[in-house]
């Protein structure tokens, strides 16, 4: 073991950050803190066009396909910068973080061509069509069906909870192609064009108010055969391997995130006052600052050796849940901390522009989207620990 | 001794628990949560003829002299439902004016507060939003023969919809109570929003308001230490208030665990989601425990009193927002959405942890009393 980076490595980050110095958006160029998710969305697609342009969007993918073809612990050095440079965060994460990495691996060379540099440069944002009513948890129990006609696959059926999928290009979607096989046997994955006539993207709300999910209702939505992604009927290996990407990656991604937030908790507790001192000087507000800052480092030290052993093996194992597992547990401690740190200011729609507010509701949904933590702590004790299953 | 409500009380909560489920269905509390102050006439009416809004309030003027624990029935019930409106807020003034005010104050006051036609709140919390009456910093100064007030107040409850606001400033070494109206010149009232918008919260600011120290509550008394009794009512209150939401999320809950299928099967029957269910049950009955056992204390001025007030404002405040995520939990995707009013109660728990001074606050009440500090 050697934590030190290699010169390579070292390189890798001096160059990034002298091309963040001289790249990153001014503070006044950026939008303010928001109350929604989707409501920086040019500003973001402008940043990730910057990236791609500079050859700093996905660091680990290929470069035949506008990847910079660089190492897995190299894509975590420049997580690291961007959230240590407090950079905005990147948009696109179905696509960066789930979709493109199962494309490198399953999809035939057409697609790859096709589908991954505009996934780079946020020209065309992902969604992901899992999760259906009653297939939540039970994902391979999902009933949106594609029935073969010619060259075409004709889709009808309803997603639910489809994060951005009212401004996505393009949609990861999971149907039944088999009635008759085994739940898993008869999944198909389709790589389907938002645009298509007979889909219906109907946002839904969050208990934030805001709106980051959607219903997608398909009605005979006709797709060529060709945009299958890996095999028909084997969808459930290409589920998995998509479901094992985000978990292992969200979490990587969302530090940039999680690093501004707590930066900007520190900085709040030296201005908000309790008993005539800044809060920062109160014992009990240090020993939870210092938790959180604790958590999200042991977050960044786990990305970094879960992508030492991915770069090893090559697929991401169940071992990707743990991360899941920390970082949506963590936030939300996170959150509840912000709260107790800035008192009755934490509930305000108006202070810090209402960031506090809808960052403590926002996170409620962590350990519920991409796997709940039932499920998680399921895959762990069954897939690494080897414990008998339970259902 | 015998720690049930007694079969008097149980109709008391079976009628008010009925009447509730009929007048304020959620599709009301969410009508109310979009207005600008969240108070409903025909519900403060309903609530003002039951006798609810004077329910504590003393026989000798208009109210029905019940104790705490008759309170805490209804405020339960009021809980369940999220009952949206400025309930809260008539209750802590009605109980200031009742512990501070001389009995020319109480008659000019409690029977109009009693029978609904006039809304009181009270404006305690400065900058550092420090529920310690003795944290109070807003000074008054002394003009012939009014008291002058210049400054503000913030995160008051429902001030928008309140007749006088009852504002406490420092006198000195003391503290005094003064009834502003809330249309007298010189005070401005502006919406603080916040995450709960059942419950409204407002700065008040005041610019050379003039009270004749006649006016003040309590002058003659001591102010501060009927402030703190009416902060202790309140509290009780509000955390029976709490119990009721959290005896809602965990109904909900379960019922949701035994009707959900995954797998093919409940998901209740998921050991995974049978913990969440039970550890809800825990709190929430934990919680029962604490708020009733501090509303009877208050009642019989038991020396314990102040003590189990904070005992289960501290236990409150964890448990109903501890309730209310595991019942997100248990819910998955579902429970996180805005159509769901599962939120309704989230926001709540957040918003009831915060009033009247949250966990660390009480705890360290409770260590301040255990160590004989106080
Ligand atoms: C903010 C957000 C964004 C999302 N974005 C997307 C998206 O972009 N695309 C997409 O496809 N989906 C998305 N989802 C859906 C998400 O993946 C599902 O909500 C999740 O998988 C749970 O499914 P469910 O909501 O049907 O809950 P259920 O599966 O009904 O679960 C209800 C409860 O039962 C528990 N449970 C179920 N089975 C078991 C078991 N075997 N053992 C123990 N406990 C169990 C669960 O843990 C949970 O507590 C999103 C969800 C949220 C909240």
């Amino acid at each position: 073991m050697d934590l030190n980076l290699t010169p390579a490595e070292q390189q890798f980050r001096d160059e990034f950050r002298s091309w963040l110095a001289a790249n990153l958006p001014a503070p006044e160029e950026r939008p303010k803190g928001t109350r929604t998710e989707l409501g920086n969305v040019t500003f973001l697609k402008n940043w990730q066009k910057t990236l791609y342009a500079g050859g700093w969007a996905g660091i680990s993918w290929p470069k035949e396909y506008g990847g910079r073809g660089a190492t897995l612990v190299e894509q975590a050095i420049f997580q690291e910068e961007l959230a240590h440079a407090n950079a905005p965060e990147l948009i696109g994460t179905i696509g960066l973080s789930l979709v493109g990495p199962t494309i490198i691996a399953m999809g035939t060379e057409a697609q790859k061509q096709r589908y991954l540099a505009p996934i780079l440069s946020g020209e065309e944002i992902w969604c992901q069509g899992f999760s259906e009513p009653n297939a939540g948890s039970d994902l391979a129990s999902l009933a949106t069906k594609a029935v073969r006609d010619g060259d075409d696959f004709v889709i009808s059926g309803q997603k639910t909870w489809t994060s951005f999928a009212q401004m996505a290009d393009w949609c990861l979607l999971l149907v039944r192609t088999d009635q008759e096989a085994a739940k898993h046997k008869g999944i198909t994955c389709l790589l389907v064009d938002m645009h298509l006539p007979g889909i219906q993207v109907r946002p839904l709300r969050m208990m934030s108010g805001d709106s980051a999910f959607n219903e997608v209702f398909f009605t005979e939505v006709r797709v060529p055969a060709a945009q299958v992604l890996g095999k028909v009927n084997q969808g459930w290996t290409t589920a998995i391997t998509a479901l094992m990407n985000e978990r292992a990656n969200l979490g990587s991604g969302l530090q940039v995130i999680f690093r501004r937030n707590l930066d900007a908790l520190i900085e709040r507790s030296k201005t908000v006052q309790r008993n005539g001192k800044p809060v920062c000087e109160d014992p009990l507000v240090r020993q939870k600052l210092a938790q959180a800052q604790i958590e999200l480092e042991i977050l960044g030290l786990n990305t970094m050796r879960a992508l030492t052993s991915l770069a090893k093996t090559g697929i991401p194992g169940p071992e990707g849940s743990i991360s899941k597992l920390f970082w949506s547990e963590m936030n939300q401690k996170t959150q509840q901390a912000a709260q107790e740190i800035l008192g009755a200011y934490g509930q305000l729609s108006e202070f810090d522009n209402g960031i506090w507010a809808y960052g403590y509701l926002r996170s409620r949904g962590n350990t519920i989207e991409a796997g709940t933590s039932e499920i998680q702590r399921n895959i762990i004790a069954e897939r690494v620990l080897g414990l008998p299953k339970s259902y | 001794m015998e720690f049930d409500l007694n079969e008097d009380q149980k109709v008391f909560r079976d009628t008010t628990r009925k009447l509730l489920k009929k007048e304020c269905p959620a599709e009301r509390v969410r009508r109310l949560m979009e207005t600008d102050t969240a108070q409903d006439a025909q519900l403060w009416h309903l609530m003002a003829e039951q006798g609810w809004l004077g329910l504590t309030l003393p026989e000798d003027f208009g109210g029905l002299g019940q104790g705490l624990v008759e309170l805490a029935v209804i405020a339960e019930e009021m809980g369940r439902v999220c009952l949206p409106g400025g309930f809260l807020s008539a209750i802590f003034a009605g109980a200031l004016v009742a512990e501070a005010g001389n009995s020319r104050q109480k008659a000019a006051y409690l029977e109009k507060m009693a029978s609904g036609d006039l809304k009181g709140t009270v404006a305690l919390l400065e900058a550092e939003a420090d529920w310690n009456p003795s944290a109070v910093r807003l000074a008054v100064e002394r003009n012939g023969e009014d008291f002058v007030v210049s400054g503000k107040k913030l995160f008051v409850p429902d001030a928008q919809t309140a007749d006088v606001i009852f504002c406490v400033v420092r006198d000195g070494e003391s503290l005094a109570l003064l009834p502003v109206a809330k249309d007298a010149a010189g005070v401005k009232v502006t919406a603080m929003p916040a995450l709960d918008a059942t419950r409204k919260l407002y700065q008040v600011e005041f610019e050379n308001v003039a009270i004749p120290q006649a006016e003040a509550l309590g002058a003659d008394g001591n102010p501060e230490r009927a402030l703190r009794r009416a902060i202790e009512v309140a509290t009780v209150t509000l955390c029976a208030e709490m119990v009721g939401g959290m005896q809602w999320v965990l109904e909900t809950a379960v019922e949701y665990a035994k009707t959900r299928h995954q797998f093919g099967k409940p998901i209740g029957s998921f050991q995974a989601v049978q913990h969440q269910c039970a550890d809800m049950l825990l709190l929430t009955e934990s919680s029962r425990s604490a708020t009733l056992f501090a509303a009877w204390a208050l009642t019989v001025d038991d020396p314990k009193a102040a003590a189990a007030v904070s005992i289960a404002k501290a236990y409150c405040s964890d448990a109903f927002r501890e309730v209310c995520h595991r019942g997100v939990q248990v819910h998955g995707g579902i429970g996180f959405t805005w159509e769901y009013d599962l939120q309704l109660y989230v926001k709540r728990s957040k918003a009831s942890e915060i009033l009247f001074g949250d966990a660390t606050f009480h705890r360290e009440q409770v260590a301040q009393l255990v160590l004989g500090e106080r």
